[in-house]
């Protein structure tokens, strides 16, 4: 508790002082390449002759997600409470990277806790991790994934508050994490919001991010969340909502609330309470819980969340690389993969716009896998025989 | 004051347990309702939730375990859970068939009591007691108003962290415990890395209740049933039984 009321109170001293807003822009715009354009995706548009399609370039920044906006903030706040160590969870790996690519800026000790799981499929941001200084510890508990290095990264906090800061990743957990990270995520929504205006003049009819834990959505949601927009959160329909294998917490109504990691959300669970497997292609969309700011936004009707299942996720991202040359995350795909069933009926006076959160060249494994494409395999097979395989 | 998780191993070796751990001459026992996210717990009592869970320790299991244990035990019995257990199975309805099944109240670590109005009302109206934790870095008037919303006994977490791992009995510790005795009348339990006989010494006459939790199972672990009697009859000097 004490450790929560000296982050609650670094966190609103600093949202009270005006040079700290001023800081964090010049730390982003200098280190990280804010702002991120908007960009107008022409040929998607023609594709599907529907409303116009623009896309926010989270995956611009630094270290390739929008995971960077908020680790760089938590980084200020870290110097603020003049703490020299700081740790993480991580699912596909990106959050996992900015935070040790912070600690290594900022000159902090670095440990990321990842799912056992996460680490197998992850395996080149765990290599990247491991370069920039930080300690990856595999989490072997549980499910073995997300849910699981959280639960870890909360033992190492309770041990060592007094030297550490915890840099959590999403808009989840508790008070003042999901807050905080909604605070510094927001510069998202800021500038796409000025963005569309500049570029079209007129508010969009429709905005759609991905939801994992929530941060990106909420990020770029905050700046729309007054106006008359639509906002569409997409999660994980994993291998389809009929078939229970997903890790869609508001679209499905296989979720309930409960309290569990420090909050109350909806959450995947059992009738005992007992948190169950998620699934997804996706490794940062692939939990049980979800942002309590965006469970209130679905119960007050102002976002609507829908689910991708993996394999629209994955043709989604296929045809965006072909069309546009931009290779969204495969969790920021299922934000196209949403979109994608629903511009074409939409009046071409209309546009979207899509929040690509991170670049997917990091999912390479995955997505060869998921194209079940034979060169690919075979140059891993040589690559392998000449570790001797 | 001992600590096993209801269904680990199994039901018919966590009762054997318990059994064990009374004729080993322990006065309090906690039992552990299994949960899939035991964020206050280190590595041993975890991996014990997570097996408990796969071996089938559902609530209503739990509930009757801890009623058939309750019925042949002369000493009093807690639950200890996470928030999310009670929360789920309704807090009213989990305060009446805990307290329909015998046990005497519940500890819940991941629940500050600021939070907790409705789980207090719920607990005190069956006349059950709520044990709250105090930590080392709790400020003297919170322990106050802590004191004052549970009953039963105070849980003074002995150090930062989770369960099990190890704990540095020393003077930092009797400067902690006396602060707590001044803000409370309740009896105090000193639990979270006790490990031998002379961490229970050192705890004697500053707290009331020393809790031994990891430590039994990890026994349990390395070296079966018997041993991990033994140990606790080390720690209470209850001489052997004629079974044994």
């Amino acid at each position: 508790m004490q450790t929560f009321e000296e982050l609650i109170s670094a966190f609103e001293d600093a949202k009270r002082d005006p040079t700290f807003w001023a800081e964090y822009l010049r730390l982003v715009g200098s280190y990280s390449g804010r702002p991120t354009p908007l960009t107008f995706a022409s040929s998607l548009t023609r594709h599907f002759a529907g409303a116009q399609i623009y896309v926010k370039r989270e995956d611009l920044n630094h270290t390739g997600s929008h995971k960077a906006n908020n680790v760089l903030g938590q980084g200020l706040l870290v110097q603020r409470m003049g703490k020299r160590r700081v740790i993480a969870e991580t699912g596909a790996g990106q959050h996992g990277v900015a935070t040790a690519t912070m600690a290594a800026k900022f000159g902090f000790e670095c440990t990321i806790y990842m799912g056992e799981v996460d680490v197998l499929r992850q395996r080149s941001n765990v290599f990247w991790m491991q370069r920039l200084g930080a300690t990856v510890v595999p989490v072997r508990d549980g499910s073995r994934t997300l849910k699981d290095a959280i639960n870890e990264a909360f033992r190492d906090w309770v041990t060592n508050m007094d030297s550490t800061h915890y840099v959590l990743g999403t808009a989840c957990g508790p008070h003042p994490f999901p807050e905080m990270v909604r605070y510094f995520q927001s510069i998202i929504g800021q500038e796409a919001r000025a963005q569309i205006l500049e570029q079209t003049g007129k508010l969009p009819r429709r905005v759609y991010a991905c939801v994992g834990g929530g941060s990106n959505a909420l990020g770029i949601f905050n700046g729309f969340l007054d106006d008359s927009t639509e906002l569409v959160g997409a999660e994980a329909g994993g291998a389809g909502l009929e078939t229970g294998r997903h890790a869609a917490r508001l679209a499905s109504s296989d979720a309930s609330v409960g309290v569990a990691q420090g909050y109350k959300t909806y959450f995947l669970q059992t009738p005992d309470g007992q948190m169950r497997e998620t699934h997804s292609v996706a490794a940062g969309l692939d939990y049980v819980g979800v942002s309590p700011i965006l469970a209130q936004l679905k119960e007050s009707g102002r976002v609507r969340f829908e689910a991708a299942t993996d394999r629209e996720v994955v043709d989604a991202l296929a045809l965006t690389a072909k069309k546009e040359g931009l290779i969204p995350a495969l969790e920021s795909a299922h934000a196209f993969a949403q979109a994608f069933k629903e511009v074409a009926s939409l009046p071409s006076t209309d546009t979207v716009i899509i929040n690509q959160s991170g670049r997917g060249d990091k999912d390479i494994f995955t997505v060869a896998d998921a194209f079940d494409d034979g060169e690919w395999k075979e140059f891993i097979r040589n690559k392998a025989r000449g570790y001797g395989a | 004051m001992t600590h096993i998780v209801i269904g680990y191993p199994s039901f018919r070796e966590s009762w054997a347990l318990a059994r064990g751990m009374v004729e080993a001459g322990v006065d309090l026992m906690e039992l552990q309702i299994p949960f899939s996210e035991p964020m206050a717990d280190g590595p041993v009592i975890l991996a014990a939730n997570q097996k408990a869970l796969e071996a089938g320790a559902s609530v209503p299991k739990c509930l009757e375990f801890a009623r058939e244990l309750a019925a042949q035990v002369p000493i009093p019995l807690l639950f200890m859970t996470y928030y999310n257990i009670p929360f789920k199975y309704g807090l009213a309805r989990f305060a009446a068939d805990a307290k329909s099944a015998g046990v005497a109240g519940a500890i819940v670590p991941d629940l500050p009591p600021e939070e907790a109005p409705e789980y207090l009302t719920a607990m005190r109206a069956q006349g059950l007691d709520p044990v709250l934790l105090l930590a080392p870095n709790t400020p003297d008037e919170r322990m106050r108003s802590i004191a004052e919303q549970g009953s039963g006994l105070l849980y003074c977490v002995a150090r930062k962290g989770v369960t099990g791992a190890k704990t540095d009995f020393s003077g930092d510790l009797g400067a902690y415990l006396g602060r707590a005795r001044r803000a409370s009348a309740l009896p105090l339990a000193v639990g979270f890395g006790l490990k031998q006989s002379a961490d229970v010494d050192f705890v004697r006459g500053k707290a009331d209740v020393a809790v031994v939790g990891s430590e039994s199972l990890r026994v349990l672990n390395e070296s079966g049933l018997r041993a991990a009697c033994d140990f606790i009859r080390s720690l209470t000097g209850a001489a052997p039984s004629s079974g044994h």
